[in-house]
């Protein structure tokens, strides 16, 4: 059940992913984006992350897909239109792309059987990740409410009519 | 089949791969600004793999500071693409050549 579970997440997010990437209209690309997030997240639930799921969904599918839809409707970005194909990129990319995942997949290879997955299913898991969060981590997520706050100084001051 | 921890390491390198991809292939800086976003969560998908398979949860709280980051950047890199679309005129990657040499 779990490997069958695996692979139908693993094809949605990788299929969500390549529709991001062949879609015309920015839009379709967006919405491509959710699908795999979306799917992302239930790769979450298989390893005993359920907290990060629901951040995902909320975070991600939420807040920032709802920024990128307004942008893109902010700035009406119709579809491509008729372009010649950029071969030359295509075939970068491509070899760039397929060398890495070969790469990755050597590697990977190399660590078979190393390390035992933690029996599936783990209620304490919220209370494990505030636990960590407020005593060992504290300083650091302290310091995210500063990188937030300049982000959104920064967004603002950004978005002005003049720029100087 | 067993589901062990290279098989989520060779999904979350394929999902990079395809960031990457894209991130070559396409010109419309928006999208190019989704497949940034791809490739953080395939290795975001990476940490949470190997928090299960370590059985520590620090992988999950860096995933957690990941997010944040990522929604930080998404707000500032999306303010610079309506700046950029406000001086340039579009949102193509070729129009951003300033600094070509």
């Amino acid at each position: 059940m779990e490997s069958l579970l695996f692979w139908f997440f693993t094809f949605g997010m990788l299929l969500g992913g390549i529709g991001v990437i062949a879609n015309r209209n920015p839009i379709a690309s967006a919405l491509s984006l959710v699908i795999s997030i979306c799917f992302l997240a239930g790769l979450y639930l298989l390893l005993n992350a359920f907290f990060l799921a629901a951040i995902q969904i909320i975070v991600y599918a939420g807040a920032v897909m709802v920024l990128f839809l307004f942008i893109v409707m902010l700035l009406d970005l119709r579809a491509e239109a008729k372009r010649p194909f950029r071969w030359g990129a295509f075939f970068v990319g491509l070899v760039v792309a397929v060398l890495f995942f070969v790469a990755i997949a050597r590697v990977t290879h190399s660590m078979k059987d190393r390390f035992v997955a933690a029996p599936f299913g783990n209620p304490d898991n919220i209370t494990a990740i505030g636990n960590l969060l407020f005593t060992r981590y504290l300083l650091p997520f302290e310091v995210t409410s500063i990188l937030l706050l300049v982000a959104m100084i920064g967004a603002i001051l950004l978005s002005k009519k003049e720029l100087k | 089949m067993d589901i062990g921890l290279q098989h989520y390491l060779v999904a979350s390198g394929a999902l990079f791969s395809l960031g990457l991809f894209g991130i070559i292939f396409r010109r419309n800086l928006i999208v190019v600004f989704m497949c940034l976003e791809l490739m953080l969560n395939a290795a975001n998908l990476t940490l949470v793999a190997f928090s299960r398979f370590t059985q520590h949860m620090d992988g999950q709280i860096f995933v957690f500071f990941t997010i944040t980051v990522a929604a930080a950047e998404v707000a500032v890199g999306l303010a610079l693409v309506v700046a950029i679309f406000r001086i340039k005129g579009n949102g193509k990657t070729e129009s951003l050549k300033e600094l070509k040499f």
